[in-house]
């Protein structure tokens, strides 16, 4: 727990560092809280890709609160940043990742824009269930990517994991089905479906998803029991577009997974989102290593980016 | 593409132009909103500022307080800083006279490059020349197997050295190999890397020292938020980049990451991506994109394409019609069917002048969305569709009936057309003969 919480912390150096440095030095050229201070302060939010909208709910809750509590220290207002924006993030169930073995396999479906980081996400997942002793499959559902094959078959192998793959150009949703198949013939506990990214404007590929969904469903009741959408982080506004859309074509997301958070990329993204749509992020990618995924937590994010 | 930004610029602007006289309040207020409308693109925050002081001090030194048409005066100056911004004109890739020209493409994981590679090998397969592709990433996982499956559909050559990890070497086998065998492009596919990372960033380095290419790209996912900023002068400080190609601008990328990285490296947009097919790839124009943004469609763009996959005769027609105020219903149609096989339907109607995209987001424009905008203008009388303002209410129940949708359906049929004739008169009051989408609505 603690090496994880350690991990975390590494992992958002950079964010947190940008942010309460800016927050830091913003608060000392003040001696009251006033509105160029307040000003000072949504622009380092908007500046860590929170957007525009939640930055003013943000900095309107702030002007609120120092009235109200007769707030007049600068300092005193990072404490209240900080709480409105745990507030936004943990305003939703608190996200798992422990899956919840029913009888049958666990199905994962992964799904998000090109390149966001579907297949390493995968990889990782793979790994750590796996470390945790259960058994995993995954379905190179991916058919249109050039290599996109291979690539999950090289995760595969890293995670120690089987794989079910079709050729080039094959349906997806055949794909998914004949690995949903092997999983309940082969008894594992969890089947992670990798999915070709699209842009979730192109109303075609939007019905590609939802055929692999429905197809599942014949096989097995309430498959897939978990819809992930992978965003990354270095995505600034459209990304609350994407998880909107995939939310709706899906028939829910059950999770939103941020990744390359490793970079300088803020994150803030993420206030926006689950500020309008009522989606957990579960975990969060930082690096390009296999272990290079953690769970994400409301609360050790945001105290993470104020220590 | 720009959508959202030209719709809010939209806005913005048609409140200005109201405005009789202008003081320095109300100009400070819409001056907000654009900047808003430009954070809501994702344009970076402090190229926002700048670009709204900038054009604070444009419009007031243009005396705008005293103009007799202070609105116009505004969207003059709006207008102006962003061109400056982007830049004037297309920025085409530098080949060298004595063969061969090799291209390295840069950037971080997941924005694009080999796809890009991809893309440009195949322009220039195209025009007639000999690229040779050079898989060198070696680090993410099938990355050089992906470079060769694209290599294959496109028959060009692929340079790998199969269990190496040395991109350095693979690079410098890689020209000399193509200086042999008379290949006159060599595009080098570097892995994709973080900006921070000073050991990789360190390993382009060598990479450029050891080739000594002649166009740096750096491929930027257009979706990026304000941290675009941060990656493309870190690039460019450490590898002079060229210019930049922004990927993935067939969503509805606001964008802003154009302006941000145009801003603060001062290097072009050389090309947009605007699909995963490999033939989605298209020169950056910074002057009709900037009239884009305001909202003014890009009508050379429109009228380029329509010559490309439409008959002449039609696209001059067309041209006539826009500038003679009479496109009708029955052009609608004609358009409609001829528009099916010029791209999607959302790239054209972005391309059109005035056509709200937001009043379009609800209609999704698919195949099926199409064909029911034909079967409405099908169902209605040729009378009908020369004048649609005598289209009341009982006609369009009769036309809901007869093409098998519903009242809403034509009404928000009439309601875009609507949008599009007025725009267009707006375009014709103003374009002279040939001269077509380089003017200001106004
Ligand atoms: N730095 C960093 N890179 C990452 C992270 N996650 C993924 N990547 C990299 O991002 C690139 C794209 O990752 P993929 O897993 O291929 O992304 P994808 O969504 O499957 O891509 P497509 O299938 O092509 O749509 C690869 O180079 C990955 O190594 C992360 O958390 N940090
Ligand atoms: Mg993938």
């Amino acid at each position: 727990m603690l090496g994880m919480l350690k991990r975390l912390r590494q992992g958002l150096t950079k964010t947190r560092e940008n942010f309460v440095k800016r927050i830091d030095q913003a608060i000392r050229r003040y001696d009251r809280i006033d509105e160029d201070l307040l000003e000072e302060l949504e622009e380092i939010l908007i500046q860590t890709d929170v957007g525009v909208e939640t930055t003013m709910k943000i900095i309107d809750r702030l002007r609120e609160r120092t009235v109200e509590e007769r707030t007049k220290k600068p300092e005193e207002i990072q404490a209240l940043l900080r709480d409105e924006m745990a507030a936004i993030l943990g305003g939703h169930s608190p996200p798992s990742t422990d899956v919840e073995l029913t009888t049958g396999p666990h199905v994962i479906m992964v799904v998000g824009v090109n390149g966001v980081g579907k297949t390493t996400t995968i990889g990782k997942m793979a790994a750590r269930y796996k470390q945790e002793g259960k058994t995993v499959l995954l379905a190179a559902g991916d058919t249109f990517r050039a290599a996109a094959i291979e690539q999950l078959e090289i995760w595969a192998h890293r995670a120690d994991v089987d794989i079910v793959k079709h050729q080039q150009d094959a349906d997806p949703a055949a794909v998914a089905y004949d690995a949903l198949q092997a999983a309940i013939a082969r008894n594992v506990d969890i089947l992670i479906i990798d999915t070709a990214g699209r842009l979730h404007t192109k109303a075609n590929l939007m019905e590609e998803l939802k055929k692999i969904k429905r197809t599942l469903g014949k096989l097995a009741d309430g498959v897939p029991h978990e819809t992930l959408i992978v965003l990354d982080g270095t995505t600034g506004q459209n990304a609350q577009t994407q998880a909107k859309i995939f939310h709706e074509a899906m028939g829910g997301i059950s999770g939103i997974v941020l990744t390359k958070l490793d970079g300088t990329a803020k994150g803030g993204i993420v206030l926006s989102i689950t500020d309008s749509l009522s989606v957990p992020v579960k975990m969060i990618g930082v690096g390009e290593g296999i272990d290079d995924l953690q769970d994400f937590d409301a609360k050790s994010f945001v105290d993470a980016l104020f220590e | 593409m720009f959508e959202q930004l030209s719709d809010r610029m939209d806005s913005v602007l048609k409140h200005l132009r109201g405005q009789g006289k202008l003081t320095e309040k109300n100009i400070d207020d819409s001056l907000r909103q654009v900047r808003r409308a430009l954070l809501e693109a994702d344009v970076n925050f402090k190229v926002a500022r700048e670009f709204i002081e900038n054009v604070k001090e444009k419009a007031l030194g243009r005396g705008v307080l005293k103009s007799l048409t202070p609105g116009q005066q505004m969207i003059g100056a709006v207008h102006d800083e962003l061109v400056e911004l982007m830049g004037e004109a297309a920025s085409p890739l530098t080949l060298m006279d004595t063969p061969p020209t090799v291209i390295m493409m840069v950037g971080l994981q997941g924005s694009g490059k080999t796809t890009a590679t991809g893309k440009l090998a195949r322009m220039f397969k195209q025009q007639g020349r000999q690229p040779l592709l050079v898989a060198a990433d070696v680090y993410r996982p099938a990355a050089v197997k992906q470079l060769q499956v694209l290599g294959e559909s496109l028959d060009v050559p692929v340079f790998s050295i199969e269990g190496s990890e040395d991109p350095i070497t693979i690079c410098s086998v890689a020209l000399q190999k193509a200086k042999q065998a008379y290949q006159d492009i060599v595009i080098l596919d570097t892995a994709g890397r973080l900006h921070v990372d000073e050991d990789m960033m360190a390993e382009l380095q060598s990479i450029k020292k050891a080739v000594g290419p002649h166009e740096i790209l750096l491929v930027v996912d257009g979706m990026t938020g304000q941290d675009a900023v941060n990656v493309a002068e870190t690039f460019n400080d450490q590898l002079d980049v060229d210019g930049c190609i922004l990927t993935k601008m067939d969503g509805d990328a606001r964008g802003g990451a154009a302006l941000s990285i145009r801003s603060v490296t001062q290097k072009p947009i050389k090309f947009i991506g605007v699909g995963e097919k490999l033939d989605a790839l298209e020169p950056f124009h910074p002057d009709r994109m900037a009239s884009r943004i305001l909202g003014m469609g890009d009508v050379v763009s429109l009228v380029e394409k329509a010559q490309a996959s439409i008959d002449m005769d039609e696209a001059l027609k067309l041209e006539e019609k826009l500038r003679k105020e009479t496109f009708d219903l029955e052009d609608f149609r004609t358009q409609l069917k001829q528009v099916s096989k010029m791209g999607s339907m959302e790239d054209i109607m972005g391309m059109i002048p005035g056509v709200n995209k937001n009043a379009l987001q609800g209609a999704e424009m698919d195949e099926g969305a199409m064909a029911r905008l034909e079967a409405i203008i099908s169902s209605m009388t040729l009378n009908e569709r020369r004048k649609p303002n005598i289209i009341n209410g009982s006609r369009r129940k009769r036309i809901a009936s007869g093409s098998g949708t519903t009242v809403q359906d034509v009404n928000q049929l009439l309601k875009q057309f609507n949008m599009m004739q007025k725009m267009m008169k707006r375009m014709g009051k103003m374009n002279k003969p040939g001269k077509l989408g380089k003017m200001m609505p106004f």
